[in-house]
C-alpha cells in the first residue's frame, strides 16, 4: 500500500519574488492537478504547511509562499534548484468545465488570488472560451500586490480591476478602496446567470458574497475556497473540518448553497 | 459458549497466546493517578491475569495503544527517509464494550473518511478483541442511552470468578483451550444512572445560541476530555531533529484536540472558534450532531471519561440533556 504522508522530492525551478514576503515557486511536477488544488509542502525537521496550487504549467506547478512562520521562512531561504518535498496535490479543485462559456467574475483578496489564478491564467490565455471573465483583486497597499506582471498580461484579454485597501505611497496611482466597493459597480450582463468566485480572508469572502447577493447573483452560481489549518490533507487529522464537512477532502472549493450553511 | 479453566491454567493459556501476541490490558499504576494516593488505571502489555484491573474504568482508552500520543511517520536524513519498523506480532486488546464501539470510529475516520491511513490501517489488521464484562455501571458512564452497552465484535471474552476463569472464544484463531465447556454468552450493562438523550434536530440557531457561552467561563481548555476520549482522534504534525545530528530527525503525529489553543491557527495569524464555549459547541455539536450525518450514529460511546477526566466538573452528559430541553421547548 503506498504510504500517503511520504512525500516526495521536487526541484525549484524558478523563484518569483512579487513582495517583500511573497514569492512564487514553480516547482517540478509531472502529474494531473487543478487549479484551487493544494499540496503539502515541507522541509524535513521544520515541518508541513498546505499551500495552493497558483499556476500550472507542462512539467511544473507554482506555489506562491508567504513568509508568516518557521515553515515558510524557512522555505523563502532556498535558491534556485534547491528542493521542496511535496505530496499531494489534495483537495477538489476548481472545475474548469463550469466556468465555460459562461460570464465569470472572480473576486480575490490578497494571497486568496493564488488558489483562483489558475482559473484566472486559463481563461485570460482561452478567452474564446468564457462570455465576460472580470476579475477584481482587493491588497492591502500598493507593497502587497502580487503577480504584477500577470495584471499586465491579463489585462489584454480580460476585464481586471487591482484595489488596494489604502496607500501612503504618493507614486501610487491606481485605485483604492476595498473589494466591495468595486463589486457594486461592476457591470454584469445577465445577474442570473453570471458565476462567481470569492476566495480571500474570511470577512472579505463575507462581506463579498453578500455584496454579489445584493447585485442579483444566484447562490448556486457563487463558488468560495476556503483556507483553514490542515496537518494530513486527507480526512485524519480533524483540523479543517466544519460541521459534516472536511475542508480538504470536500473542498477547498465550495458551492456557497453548501458553504453558507458552515459554522465553524 | 465458554471454557471453564483455572486461573493458572489461565494464565498458561495467555502465556501461549504471547507467542503470537502482545497482550494489553487495563492496569493500575501505584500512584500516579492526578490526585494523592490515587492510582491511574491504563493500558499496559500484560502476562498475567493478576495485573490486570477489571474493577474500575481505565481513565485513558484504549485509543492510546492504536493511536499512539505520539507516533513516528518516517525518519529523516538530509535527503532520504525511512519508514519505522513494524513488528509482526498481532494484538490483544482486553476492553469492554463501549471501547469496541470507539474503534468502529476511529475505523471510520482512519479508514473510511478518505484515503485509508497506511500506519493504523497495518496495526488495525492485528488487533483482535478480549472483551471485559461490565456487571454494573460505573459512574459517569451513558453507554446504554449511545447504544453502545452491547457488542458481538469481539473474537474472546472472559469472566473472572473465584479461583476460575470463563473463557468464550469467537475467534478459532484464539482457540487454545480443551477444558470443561459450559454455555455462557457475555453480560452487558443494559442501563445507567446517567442517562442521556439526544435531541433529534440540533439546528443551526441552536449552534449560535447563547447557551455556549457559559462554558467560556468554565472550560480552561486544557483538552483532558478529548486526550481521555476512545473517539478524539485528532492530530497535529511535528517535525523533530535530533540534539546529536541535527541533519537528522523523524516527522511524528501527535495527538492534538479542537479544545486547545492554536487548534485552527493559519499562517498569518488567523483562527477559528477563539472563545472555549464555540469550542465546546464544536466538539458537543461533532459527537452528538455531525458526525451521524457523515456516518450513520453518534460519535460518543457514552464512556463518560470526559466528565471523568475534567477538572472543572463539566459534564457533556449533561450538556446534551440540556440541549434536549432548549430544543423541546421551542
Amino acid at each position: 500500500m503506498s504510504n500517503t504522508y511520504l512525500p516526495f522530492k521536487s526541484r525549484i525551478i524558478k523563484i518569483i519574488p512579487h513582495t517583500a514576503i511573497d514569492y512564487t515557486f514553480l516547482m517540478e511536477y509531472k502529474g494531473d492537478v487543478k487549479p484551487g488544488q493544494f499540496f503539502e509542502v515541507s522541509i524535513p525537521k521544520f515541518g508541513e504547511a498546505p499551500i495552493s496550487v497558483s499556476e500550472i504549467g507542462e512539467g511544473y506547478v507554482g506555489l506562491t509562499i508567504r513568509r508568516v512562520g518557521l515553515v515558510t521562512n524557512t522555505i523563502h531561504e532556498l535558491q534556485e534548484g534547491g528542493v521542496l518535498f511535496l505530496r499531494g496535490p489534495y483537495g477538489n479543485g476548481f472545475d474548469i468545465d463550469l466556468f465555460k462559456s459562461k460570464e465569470v467574475i472572480v473576486a480575490a483578496g490578497g494571497t486568496g488570488l493564488a488558489p483562483v489564478k489558475g482559473v484566472v491564467d486559463y481563461f485570460a490565455d482561452n478567452v474564446h472560451e468564457v462570455a465576460v471573465f472580470s476579475l477584481i483583486a482587493g491588497f492591502k497597499s500598493p507593497k502587497d500586490i502580487l503577480y504584477k506582471a500577470d495584471f499586465e498580461k491579463w489585462q489584454r484579454t480580460i476585464n481586471v480591476i487591482v484595489t488596494v485597501d489604502g496607500s501612503d505611497d504618493e507614486t501610487y496611482t491606481g485605485n483604492t478602496g476595498l473589494i466591495t466597493n468595486y463589486i457594486q459597480d461592476i457591470s454584469i450582463e445577465n445577474q442570473s446567470m453570471a458565476n462567481v468566485i470569492v476566495v480571500g480572508p474570511p470577512v472579505m469572502i463575507r462581506f463579498s458574497v453578500a455584496e454579489f447577493l445584493k447585485r442579483g447573483i444566484r447562490e448556486e452560481n457563487i463558488w468560495v475556497s476556503y483556507e483553514r489549518k490542515m496537518c494530513c490533507g486527507v480526512g485524519k487529522c480533524g483540523h479543517c473540518k466544519i460541521d459534516d464537512t472536511y475542508i480538504c477532502l470536500e473542498g477547498p472549493v465550495f458551492n456557497y448553497v453548501k458553504a453558507k450553511n458552515f459554522i465553524d | 459458549m465458554a471454557y471453564k479453566v483455572t486461573g493458572i491454567r489461565f494464565n498458561q493459556y495467555l502465556k501461549e497466546l504471547e507467542k503470537e501476541y502482545l497482550i494489553f490490558a487495563p492496569v493500575a499504576l501505584l500512584g500516579k493517578g492526578a490526585f494523592t494516593n490515587t492510582d491511574s488505571v491504563r493500558y499496559q502489555k500484560i502476562t498475567k491475569l493478576e495485573e490486570v484491573e477489571l474493577t474500575i474504568k481505565t481513565n485513558f482508552s484504549v485509543k492510546e495503544i492504536l493511536l499512539p500520543i505520539t507516533e513516528t511517520l518516517f525518519y529523516f536524513n538530509e535527503d532520504n527517509w525511512t519508514e519505522p519498523k513494524v513488528h509482526d506480532k498481532k494484538i490483544l486488546l482486553f476492553l469492554r464494550s463501549c471501547d469496541i464501539h470507539g474503534i468502529k470510529r476511529l475505523d471510520d475516520i482512519y479508514l473510511r473518511n478518505g484515503c485509508e491511513d497506511p500506519y493504523y490501517k497495518v496495526f488495525r489488521e492485528k488487533v483482535r478483541f478480549c472483551l471485559i464484562e461490565c456487571y454494573e455501571s460505573f459512574a459517569n458512564c451513558f453507554c446504554a442511552s449511545m447504544g453502545t452497552n452491547i457488542t458481538d465484535e469481539y473474537d474472546m471474552f472472559i469472566r473472572p470468578d473465584g479461583d476460575y476463569v470463563y473463557v468464550g472464544i469467537n475467534n478459532k484463531e484464539m482457540s487454545r483451550l480443551d477444558e470443561r465447556v459450559v454455555d455462557l454468552s457475555p453480560r452487558f450493562v443494559m442501563e445507567n444512572k446517567t442517562k442521556v438523550s439526544i435531541p433529534k434536530e440540533l439546528s443551526k440557531g441552536l449552534a449560535q445560541s447563547v447557551f455556549w457561552e457559559e462554558y467560556s467561563s468554565r472550560c480552561i481548555g486544557c483538552g483532558r476530555c478529548s486526550f481521555v476520549c476512545p473517539t478524539c482522534s485528532c492530530f497535529s504534525m511535528q517535525d523533530i531533529f535530533y540534539k546529536e545530528n541535527k541533519n537528522m530527525g523523524e516527522r511524528r503525529r501527535v495527538w492534538s484536540s479542537c479544545m486547545v489553543d492554536g487548534f485552527t491557527d493559519m499562517a498569518g495569524g488567523h483562527s477559528f472558534r477563539k472563545k472555549q464555549g464555540d469550542r465546546m459547541r464544536f466538539r458537543v455539536m461533532h459527537k452528538f450532531h455531525d458526525y451521524k450525518k457523515r456516518f450513520g450514529y453518534h460519535m460518543c460511546v457514552g464512556c463518560g471519561r470526559c466528565d471523568d477526566a475534567c477538572p472543572e466538573y463539566i459534564s457533556i452528559a449533561h450538556c446534551a440533556n440540556r440541549l434536549k430541553s432548549i430544543v423541546e421547548e421551542k
